[in-house]
């Protein structure tokens, strides 16, 4: 009996409990939310239809990656150079240091320019025999300056001559003045495939020495006429672009250029 | 052999990103700078000429033709001849590019002109001035007074080679010539080709006409009009002359129009107060009720293929523009956008309707894609409606009228022509007023 008047008056008490907790003057206030305002996300890629970006994106990595290597790379060359002047050390340091290059990078010929450059520059800063002595004179802190010197104006000539593809804004200057030369054709179906890949070969002032069209074979099927149309007009483009804004320096990396006429962007719009 | 696949596998595709890639994503639209040299005519030719078609040099003649057809289409930017080097003679036999060159033309037309049998021979030729190689070379034979057709033929030819899409230029354009004062107008049916050349008009005047519309496949056109206040649909044949009426439609009708291979012609009419869509067979003048709704249904168009129709209704309480199957099923309304849309034209290409909009007073006239989307104003005016396409579907022709006065003076129709651009915007020079247009097939098909 008492059992059970225990049990009866525990439950009791946990309702009573419950009601209080749950009674409205009890309760805590509520946080101050602002309204949830709903956000639809929009894939701008899409929108924006940027073609370059992803492959700004991996320039720019890429141009990361090198100064990042550059800066371990450089290090060396400066300590032969003040080294030099003693002759001992100097012959062995500058083999490792070639050694350590050619490991590193996948173009043996870029990394002997790259050596050339630094150590020509270094001549011509360091080497002079008429400043030897002034040079082996000079401060610490003028020493330090000197490297700091060296180091920007190396990874400047790297940034441009040294990456395999054009950077930004030689691409840019290109692109510009391809822009302005290409007449696209009007009349071509807009939701066909409009995109010509051209090959170029260049000479070193920017003039076309030879020029050929990627999918040649397109040209002939069926129901593709209007692709010799396309084509055309780009080879027209080029030939007015003429000689084409290519960088002054490293012929060797865009001596081969293939353009991407593709006019469906222009046409859908 | 692992090593050798290895290899294979990643130094190759290496060595082929190697080549640098530039994406060119962007042109200019401008006109193409093109020189229309003057077709050479002998000495012989050009006298024979001149006592038949009492023309100093045809082949100065023909090839203004050319280059006023080049110009108005406005892709193209012909280049004043009086820089022109090179005799049109030597010229056509074999160019000199670099002289070409200095002067920007990127393309060059050459030709020559004689005649052969009493007959009229042309021959042309199409020229890459950057490339420095021919691109076409063709042939005519006519009689002599067909020299203007022989001039929109070899646009025709030229405007296709450089532009990818068939063109325009050997046309005709069939309106109602309005004369008189507002209150008594008279209208007669006129045609011209689709440069303004040739006007001829088809019909006296003593009756009313409305809505004439070319066959699609032929040389055919159908048109409305009142005869004893009644409305009598008609079929004229322009390169017979002959006439026929098709039929007498009780109340309102409206806008009678050919199917895609001119077999039936659909239009609307009002029977017992109501007006819907109608199909006629041609062959056994059998009429057939294409809609059947309370609301008023004009204006039908059919699309190139004859499975849809365009149409406007007032069945959502404005008018607007609604599709349906040639059946008459699957109706689906299109058009959703502000203001009142009418005159709805299937584009022969397929991809866009045309139509005319009222918002806010102002008349516009506009494309959208077949779904509804898209929607692209190319033209704001006072009054203009009735668009026509071109036979490839780039350039649409309709009439503008403009405000009277306080006095009821001012008023006038003209033609005008708008390119899918709508910057291209064009008169078409008509000797009367001129309202009502409809642009004809290709005559050289």
């Amino acid at each position: 009996m008492s059992r059970s008047i225990l049990v009866s008056s525990v439950l009791h008490l946990v309702l009573i409990m419950i009601t209080a907790m749950s009674l409205p003057f009890l309760a805590k206030k509520p946080i101050d939310l602002p309204p949830i305002v709903s956000i639809e996300l929009i894939q701008i890629t899409d929108k924006t239809n940027i073609p370059f970006a992803p492959k700004a994106k991996k320039t720019i990595e890429k141009i990361k990656e090198k100064e990042k290597k550059l800066v371990s790379e450089q290090a060396p060359p400066k300590k032969v150079k003040k080294i030099k002047p003693d002759s001992v050390p100097m012959p062995d340091d500058k083999s490792k240091k070639i050694e350590k290059v050619k490991e590193d990078k996948q173009n043996p010929e870029k990394i002997d320019n790259e050596v050339k450059q630094v150590s020509e520059f270094e001549k011509d800063e360091l080497f002079d025999p008429n400043n030897i002595a002034a040079l082996i004179d000079k401060s610490k802190i003028e020493n330090a300056e000197t490297v700091n010197k060296t180091d920007k104006i190396t990874q400047d000539q790297q940034k441009s001559v040294d990456i395999s593809g054009l950077s930004l804004s030689e691409e840019d200057a290109l692109k510009a003045q391809i822009f302005g030369c290409w007449s696209i054709p009007l009349g071509l179906p807009y939701n066909e495939n409009l995109l010509v890949r051209i090959k170029l070969q260049l000479n070193p002032d920017g003039t076309v020495s030879q020029s050929e069209i990627l999918d040649h074979a397109r040209m002939n099927k069926p129901g593709q006429g209007f692709y010799k149309v396309l084509a055309e007009s780009a080879l027209r483009a080029i030939k007015l672009c003429q000689p084409l804004r290519v960088p002054s320096t490293g012929y060797e990396r865009w001596k081969e250029l293939q353009l991407n006429f593709d006019a469906r962007e222009m046409l859908e719009g | 052999m692992f090593k050798i696949l290895l290899i294979i596998f990643f130094i190759i595709p290496f060595k082929a990103f190697a080549l640098i890639e530039v994406d060119i994503t962007r042109g200019n639209l401008n006109p193409l700078p093109i020189a229309v040299s003057p077709l050479s005519i002998d000495e012989n030719s050009r006298q024979n000429f001149k006592k038949i078609l009492k023309k100093k040099n045809i082949g100065s003649e023909i090839s203004k033709v050319v280059e006023n057809n080049l110009k108005t289409s406005g892709l193209f930017n012909p280049l004043n001849k009086d820089a022109f080097l090179q005799a049109p003679d030597i010229a056509n036999l074999k160019p000199r590019f670099e002289d070409w060159n200095l002067i920007k033309a990127q393309a060059l037309i050459t030709g020559k002109v004689s005649f052969v049998e009493e007959k009229l021979r042309v021959e042309f030729r199409l020229w890459d001035v950057l490339a420095g190689k021919e691109m076409m070379a063709l042939a005519f034979t006519t009689v002599p007074n067909n020299w203007r057709r022989v001039g929109h033929i070899i646009t025709d030819k030229v405007y296709e080679r450089l532009t990818g899409e068939k063109g325009y230029f050997d046309t005709r354009i069939i309106y109602v010539a309005e004369e008189g004062p507002k209150t008594r107008r008279i209208k007669k049916l006129a045609i011209m080709d689709q440069d303004g050349a040739n006007n001829k008009f088809l019909t006296l005047g003593n009756e009313l006409v409305l809505t004439p519309r070319f066959n699609p496949t032929s040389q055919m056109v159908t048109y409305l009009s009142y005869f004893r206040n009644l409305p009598r649909v008609y079929l004229l044949d322009i390169e017979t002359g002959m006439q026929e009426v098709v039929g007498d439609f009780p109340g309102m009708t409206f806008a009678p129009r050919f199917s895609p291979d001119g077999k039936k012609i659909i239009m609307s009419f009002a029977k017992d107060g109501n007006s819907d869509i109608y199909t006629m067979d041609l062959e056994n003048r059998i009429v057939e009720k294409i809609t059947n709704h309370p609301s008023i249904d004009t204006s039908p168009s059919y699309s190139p293929n004859g499975k849809y129709i365009c149409f406007n209704s007032d069945r959502s309480g404005y008018q607007q523009i609604y599709i349906m199957k040639s059946d008459g099923s699957n109706v689906k309304r299109i058009s959703f956008g502000r203001g009142l849309y009418g005159t709805p034209v299937w584009s022969p290409r397929g991809d866009l309707i045309a139509f005319t909009k009222l918002h806010k007073g102002k008349f516009y006239i506009g494309v959208m894609r077949t779904d509804g989307s898209g929607e692209r104003l190319l033209t704001e005016n006072f009054y203009q409606e009735a668009p026509s396409w071109s036979p490839n579907g780039r350039v649409l022709i309709f009439y503008r009228e403009t405000e009277t006065d306080s006095k009821g003076e001012g008023f006038s129709a003209k033609l005008w022509s708008i390119d899918l651009t709508g910057y291209n915007e064009r008169l078409v020079s008509t000797p009367t007023d001129a309202s009502d247009p409809s642009w004809s097939s290709l005559l050289s098909n």
